[in-house]
């Protein structure tokens, strides 16, 4: 199988080549310079890879959530490649990417991944990894206080820990201390610096394809979250 | 060379097709505006959710319409700015890598070139040189054209633009978002005798434009009414009347001005206003009163649409520019920082 990956909804600019297993990758921080970095990154992986466009399987990306212009970047120049190609689009939660990227480094397998959405709250996602690609939803993706993290089964946090708990994503550092209370995860069981990449987009998109979720280039939208974005105005005449 | 052009810098989203022999061989624009009309104005996020939703639907609906396979595209022109930057980038994003997918070259159109250009997409179409009045929702500027890609700004509004008088005079008189065609409408039924408001910056030199005084002299006008218990639908359409008739004044003085300083006789009216009635009829009268002529594009091409973004780029484009793989839109960018053409 043959995909070409992309993720951009952080600071990281990110571009994987996924041939039948074998990985080429590209990975930059570029705050604000997603637009000049990526298809440069993308055209490199596949040169790696010695592939064309037209030898694709599929088109993956990180359909969020992230910034809104991030994934808006990522879902665009997917569709545009995707479209162009003439293949199809796979979009990944960058949540489950993310819990996938903690459990290839850490090797814990209950993944509490939580990124920072702004104005007081964080996206987040509770993730069983059970192997590479094998990412199972244990609390959907869902934006809320820092406050509102929970398990499921405890809803009020996590008590108790269990040993394979672990959590990534940039909310640990902005909201340590709350986070820690809630899942009772100490300094020992964070990684606030881990990112999603687009290698991880890759190998969870093999997954998907192989289930059957790929679409129509048009239909490879981001995934926002937050979909409250704008209030409406109460109407007055003079 | 056939371009498919993509505008995505504001509230439409617009793809179309030009090329040679072809013509404008499609284009369809998209609306948001009942998205934004709940909230009394553009929404740039809710904006930038609907344009990533639509661009590619509409691609698809202009090359069926075209009967063009995508191999009969040789290159994309997108609108790189100025606009809403969220907006902005998803027509680059799309278009650049669509671009890159189908290996020809791509373009980034200054959206207002697009708009000075759209009236040569008519028959009959200006010769260069011409003076612009590109008059929209978010620009009004007086333009000295020399050529593609050569231009002078000869003057520009200090503050509001003229549609955007137009909108919030809407607004003061009760009219639904966007209001500029429904205070048009209004207009119609006004008395011009009833009122007179005055005709900003046009007792003093210079091509600058202000209108921003005549909205607050239309809301101390209704109050007045409003205190003196007049309010009445007869009296806001005489409000209506009275500043569509200073606007459409305003800028016809101020264009005369610009074709006496220039020399020029070629007048060319762009942009969302330029699709007012009134000031199509009176600019028309008064230029050929001075010997001069007026052009304008149909309205759908006076709003913001593809054509003329692929009409731009295709203008570019086969005078040999590229863009590189990245893409980064501008927001704010001056049309005079736009190159001249090569010479062929």
């Amino acid at each position: 199988m043959k995909i070409l990956a992309l993720e951009t909804s952080g600071i990281f600019c990110s571009a994987a080549l996924w041939r039948d297993g074998e990985l080429f990758t590209q990975h930059e921080e570029a705050a604000r310079q997603h637009g000049e970095r990526l298809l440069p990154m993308l055209d490199r992986v596949l040169a790696q890879g010695e592939l064309e466009l037209t030898q694709l399987d599929a088109i993956a990306f990180g359909r969020g959530p992230g910034s809104f212009t991030g994934v808006r970047i990522a879902a665009a120049v997917a569709q545009g490649i995707a479209f162009g190609a003439g293949v199809p689009l796979v979009g990944i939660s960058t949540l489950a990417a993310l819990a996938q990227a903690g459990w290839r480094c850490h090797g814990h397998s209950r993944i509490l991944a939580a990124i920072d959405a702004r104005i007081s709250e964080v996206y987040w996602g509770l993730y069983q990894v059970e192997g590479p690609g094998q990412v199972r939803t244990l609390q959907a993706e869902q934006v809320s206080a820092p406050e509102a993290i929970h398990s499921g089964a405890a809803p009020q946090g996590f008590d108790p820990p269990q040993a394979a708990d672990f959590g990534v994503g940039n909310a640990w550092e902005l909201y340590r201390d709350i986070l820690s209370e809630h899942s009772g995860l100490d300094d020992a069981r964070i990684d606030a610096q881990q990112v999603c990449t687009a290698a991880e987009i890759a190998e969870l998109a093999v997954t998907a394809l192989a289930a059957g979720e790929a679409v129509a280039p048009e239909h490879g939208l981001p995934v926002y979250v937050r979909d409250q974005v704008a209030h409406k105005r109460l109407t007055s005449h003079p | 060379m056939q371009v498919l052009g993509i505008e995505t810098s504001c509230d439409e989203t617009g793809v179309a097709i030009y090329g040679d022999h072809i013509g404008l061989a499609a284009h369809a624009v998209y609306s948001q505006t009942e998205i934004h009309a709940e909230y009394g104005g553009v929404v740039p996020e809710l904006a930038s959710r609907d344009h990533i939703r639509k661009t590619l639907p509409l691609i698809h609906q202009v090359l069926a319409e075209a009967q063009l396979e995508h191999h009969a595209i040789d290159g994309v022109a997108y609108t790189a700015g100025p606009g809403l930057i969220g907006a902005l980038l998803v027509g680059a994003a799309l278009g650049r890598s669509l671009a890159w997918a189908w290996q020809v070259p791509a373009i980034g159109v200054h959206h207002m070139e697009g708009h000075l250009l759209a009236p040569l997409l008519e028959s009959p179409a200006p010769e260069f040189p011409f003076v612009a009045l590109l008059v929209s929702g978010g620009h009004t500027q007086l333009i000295e054209v020399q050529a593609v890609g050569r231009y002078r700004l000869l003057g520009e509004s200090v503050d509001d633009a003229a549609g955007e008088a137009f909108d919030k005079t809407a607004k003061i008189l009760g009219l639904p978002y966007p209001g500029g065609p429904a205070l048009a409408q209004l207009a119609e039924q006004g008395d011009p005798q009833r009122y007179r408001f005055p005709r900003p910056m046009t007792d003093r030199p210079g091509l600058d434009f202000s209108f921003s005084g005549l909205k607050t002299f239309a809301l101390n006008t209704l109050h007045q009414r409003q205190a003196a218990g007049e309010d009445s639908p007869q009296g806001r359409a005489d409000i209506a009347r009275a500043f569509e008739d200073a606007v459409v004044d305003t800028l016809i003085i101020k264009c005369r001005r610009a074709l006496q300083h220039s020399g020029l006789q070629r007048l060319v009216l762009a942009g969302g206003v330029s699709a007012n009635r009134r000031l199509r009829e009176r600019m028309s009268q008064a230029i050929a009163a001075m010997g001069g002529q007026v052009f304008y594009p149909r309205p759908a091409l006076c709003t913001d649409n593809g054509a003329m973004i692929a009409y731009a780029g295709w203008y570019r484009l086969k005078a040999g520019q590229r863009e590189p793989l990245a893409f980064r839109p501008r927001p704010r960018w001056s049309l005079e920082e736009l190159a001249p053409l090569a010479e062929a």
